[in-house]
């Protein structure tokens, strides 16, 4: 066997000084040689551990075969029998606890960078600029909603416009994408060049995105089947009500959720203020509060709109980080600081409502609980402030309320997530499916994806039924 | 894209817009809000529906130049269009038949958003009694719209150029010592004046609705950042409202979280200034 490094091709970057203050991508991509050679590390193996950790199961050793052989226009053709928005994947699985847990040169060194050949399948497909052909309807094609263009809803209605409905896509902001648009950054993930280009694909196809529509407020599911013609609904509108710590001082100027400061920035575009007409306001220094992706990418957000420092205020320790690896590494290389084991107690403000300061505990982890993990423990007495101006709660989100509140017959839990089924998607009203953020709670964009997929599998074949009657 | 079909001038910096979004005026109720984008560098800002024509597919927005946005709003003009319209939002006013007697209470700009409240109820069978109030003669507005939708009228200028000499709370006062059987007093201006309001009918156990505006993104429950306090516990406006129970409202929280952008605000008008952008035609 020909010998083969037990290191992954690294992935070229940019430096960490400069990217602090730009918000041009970090990850550069591989380019034809190093992928044909990170793919040669592959083993290929007869029974492909790395598929078990991919929840849309993508074919990883034929892709990556095809990759070997140059084959580029195999690999992706690969790649998205399974997962439809491969150049967004590539760039945000948290590949190390999904396929490349799994791989096999795991266990002695490093495994296959799966994510990234994926990425680099993805981007080669993208510079050729592939016509894409718009559907043929029947003339008695069925019409499908779907609600919320986040990724569950992209790929629930790409994957039925090939089934041949027709598709509108309901989206309340004025930009299709969901997180993808509004709460990831552009430094890990490029909107032009990758979402854009995405949802683009999706409307040359011939589906029809209507912008601007909150649903539940502008129409409710019973009218869009009702009264708009629509044969079945998918809901994917997320988790997008932000959570916060009902401490005190959490409603003083400079406290953003996560959902705000991001907003703001990436969807607003506010860190090209003022040619862009939304402010954001930073300060010298900000506490981001939690440890999740999306404390990782406020805290690099704030770094790059000109914070000195920024903190990661979280209360259990690094091992419980629940960021991607890869971002907490990169955080910590553009110089974000992590105040681990620490909760804050309260905001404290000036006598003009602005935040000065973030009081915090120290924490211990105790004994392992049932779940096996070891919860974290107040330390009696050890409250300290930090000097802050700006505090970032980006302790989770929630489900929106708005759609379930609206429609009648169609079932939450107790948490305001929607019941659906697992394999189907459908929930408890006939016709309406649903999948995404908007079941599971805060998830990933892959599970939302695939759960999009799942649910125009059973869409077509409640649909199917529904036409033989 | 949303059409700007009538343009007009109400009084010095502030607009009258009719604009075509039939679907949006099919389903608009008083109270509801929307919220728009004038281009693609634009800021989402919210505005109220101070009229809908469900047949002509029309919603009439009334706004005051006070910054950037708005005043890049008010360089558009009949015949252009406005890039984002998003509504109807926030929950509608508990408009019904059978309230009995309505006050509804609009200061400056605040008449825009409490003439659809004042028409419905009187639609609904209530009496109505509006108080409008401004600095001077020359900036009121909706003077006979304000009329029409009402069983009586009172009018306050603070330095007495026309009407009652005084505040809108005077004018409620007056009511109130007439004896006049009030149920509900809906009162929407500026934060100082309704919290005035409230100081006046609190005492008195006056059920009285508020209408808030804080510093709003997405309008749909997703950013948090027009949260206010009411009654202790932190709600979301543009979802929970914008409607409050004026007497559990954290009127002083709401000034300071309202004021958490005036640096940037500055700067975004000098802006706007050099590049020649948003000067008022
Ligand atoms: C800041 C941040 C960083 C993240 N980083 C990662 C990462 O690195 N990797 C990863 O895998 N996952 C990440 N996630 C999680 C991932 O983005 C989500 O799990 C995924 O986007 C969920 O997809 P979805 O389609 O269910 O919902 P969303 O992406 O939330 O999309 C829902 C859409 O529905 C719309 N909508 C809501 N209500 C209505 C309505 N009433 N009418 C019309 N439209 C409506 C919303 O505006 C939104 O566009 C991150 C999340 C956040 C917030
Ligand atoms: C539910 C609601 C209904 C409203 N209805 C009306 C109306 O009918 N007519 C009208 O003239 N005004 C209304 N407003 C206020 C209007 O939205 C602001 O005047 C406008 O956003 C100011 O933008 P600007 O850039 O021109 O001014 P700026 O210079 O940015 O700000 C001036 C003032 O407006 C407030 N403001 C700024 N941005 C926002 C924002 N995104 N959301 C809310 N407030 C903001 C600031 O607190 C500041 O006090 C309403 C606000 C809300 C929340
Ligand atoms: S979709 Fe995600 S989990 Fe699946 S193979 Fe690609 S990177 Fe791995
Ligand atoms: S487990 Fe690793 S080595 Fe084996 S096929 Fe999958 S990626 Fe290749
Ligand atoms: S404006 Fe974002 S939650 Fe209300």
């Amino acid at each position: 066997m020909m010998a083969v490094s037990i290191k992954k091709h690294p992935m070229p970057e940019q430096d960490p000084k400069v990217r602090a203050h730009n918000f041009n991508e970090v990850a550069l991509g591989y380019d034809e040689e190093t992928a044909v050679a990170e793919a040669e590390r592959c083993l290929h193996c007869k029974v492909p551990q790395c598929r078990k950790g991919c929840p849309v199961g993508v074919n990883i050793p034929e892709f990556i075969a095809k990759i070997k052989k140059k084959d580029f226009d195999g690999a992706i053709a690969k790649i998205k029998e399974s997962n439809s928005l491969p150049a967004i994947c590539g760039r945000v699985c948290p590949q190390e606890n999904q396929c490349e847990k799994y791989c096999i040169l795991g266990i002695k060194g490093e495994p296959v960078g799966i994510g990234r050949l994926e990425r680099f399948a993805a981007d080669t497909e993208m510079a050729k600029d592939k016509e894409i052909k718009p559907i043929e309807y029947a003339a008695d094609a069925q019409k499908v909603a779907v609600i919320g263009a986040g990724p569950a809803g992209l790929s629930a209605a790409g994957d039925l416009a090939r089934l041949g409905y027709r598709v509108t896509i309901f989206e309340a902001l004025h930009t299709a994408g969901g997180v993808l648009s509004y709460g990831i950054p552009e430094f890990p993930l490029p909107k032009d060049k990758i979402v854009k280009n995405e949802i683009a694909n999706l409307e040359k196809l011939g589906v029809k995105i209507e912008l601007d529509s909150v649903v539940g407020q502008l129409y409710t599911i019973d009218e869009l089947m009702d009264e708009e013609g629509f044969d079945a609904v998918f809901v994917g509108t997320g988790a997008g009500l932000p959570h916060f710590m009902h401490i005190p001082g959490e409603n003083l100027n400079g406290v953003y959720s996560a959902n705000e400061f991001l907003t703001r920035s990436n969807l607003m575009k506010a860190y090209k203020f003022p040619e862009y007409g939304t402010p954001i306001r930073v300060g010298k220094s900000v506490a981001v509060v939690g440890g999740g992706n999306v404390a990782m990418d406020g805290a690099r957000t704030a770094l790059r709109l000109g914070a000195e420092h920024v903190y990661i205020v979280y209360r259990r320790g690094e091992e419980e980080l629940p960021a991607r690896k890869e971002e907490v590494h990169h955080a910590k290389e553009e110089g974000v600081e992590f105040k681990l084991l620490n909760n804050p107690v309260a905001v404290i403000g000036d006598d003009k409502g602005w935040v000065k300061a973030i009081k915090c505990i120290k924490m211990e982890l105790g004994e392992p609980d049932e779940s096996g993990r070891r919860s974290p423990k107040p330390v009696e007495g050890s409250e300290f402030e930090i000097p802050v101006d700006t505090v970032i709660m980006a302790i989770g989100q929630g489900p929106n309320p708005i759609v379930a509140r609206t429609t009648p017959g169609m079932e939450t839990n107790k948490r305001g997530n929607i019941i659906a089924d697992d394999e189907t998607c459908a929930t408890t009203k006939a016709g309406v499916f649903a999948g995404g953020d908007i079941v599971t709670g805060a998830a990933t964009v892959i599970l939302a994806m695939g759960a999009g997929k799942k649910a125009a599998a059973a869409i077509d074949e409640y649909l199917k039924k529904k036409r033989a009657k | 894209m949303f059409k700007i079909i009538k343009k007009e001038c109400l009084s010095p910096g502030v607009y009258r817009y009719d604009v075509e979004a039939p679907r949006i005026a099919k389903k608009t109720q008083p109270g509801q809000f929307i919220i728009l984008r004038v281009d693609e560098v634009g800021e989402r800002i919210p505005l109220t529906v101070a009229d809908f024509d469900r047949d002509k597919g029309i919603i009439t927005i009334i706004f005051q130049v006070v910054g950037a946005s708005t005043e890049a709003l008010a360089a558009l003009d009949e015949g252009d269009s406005i890039m984002d319209f998003v509504g109807p939002l926030g929950k509608k006013s508990d408009v019904r038949p059978g309230i009995g007697t309505v006050v509804c209470i609009g200061g400056g700009i605040g008449v825009a958003p409490v003439y659809p409240i004042a028409r419905g109820m009187k639609e609904a069978g209530n009496k109505v009694i509006s108080i409008m109030g401004a600095r001077n003669k020359d900036i009121l507005i909706m003077e006979k719209e304000m009329a029409d939708a009402s069983d009586e009228l009172l009018i306050t200028t603070d330095d007495g150029s026309y009407g009652i000499h005084g505040f809108v709370t005077n004018a409620l006062q007056t009511l109130i010592d007439r004896g006049e059987k009030i149920d509900v007093v809906y009162a929407i201006g500026p934060v100082v004046m309704m919290r005035s309001v409230v100081n006046v009918t609190k005492p008195l156990g006056l059920k009285t609705v508020v209408s808030l505006n804080p510093v709003m993104v997405d309008g749909t429950g997703m950013c948090g950042g027009c949260r206010v306090e009411v009654g202790g516990e932190t709600k979301f406006a543009c979802v929970d409202g914008p409607e409050f129970d004026g007497v559990l409202v954290d009127f002083k929280g709401l000034m300071e979280r309202q004021g958490m952008y005036r640096e940037q605000e500055n700067v975004a008008r000098d802006h706007a200034c050099k590049i020649g952008l948003g000067r008022v035609k």
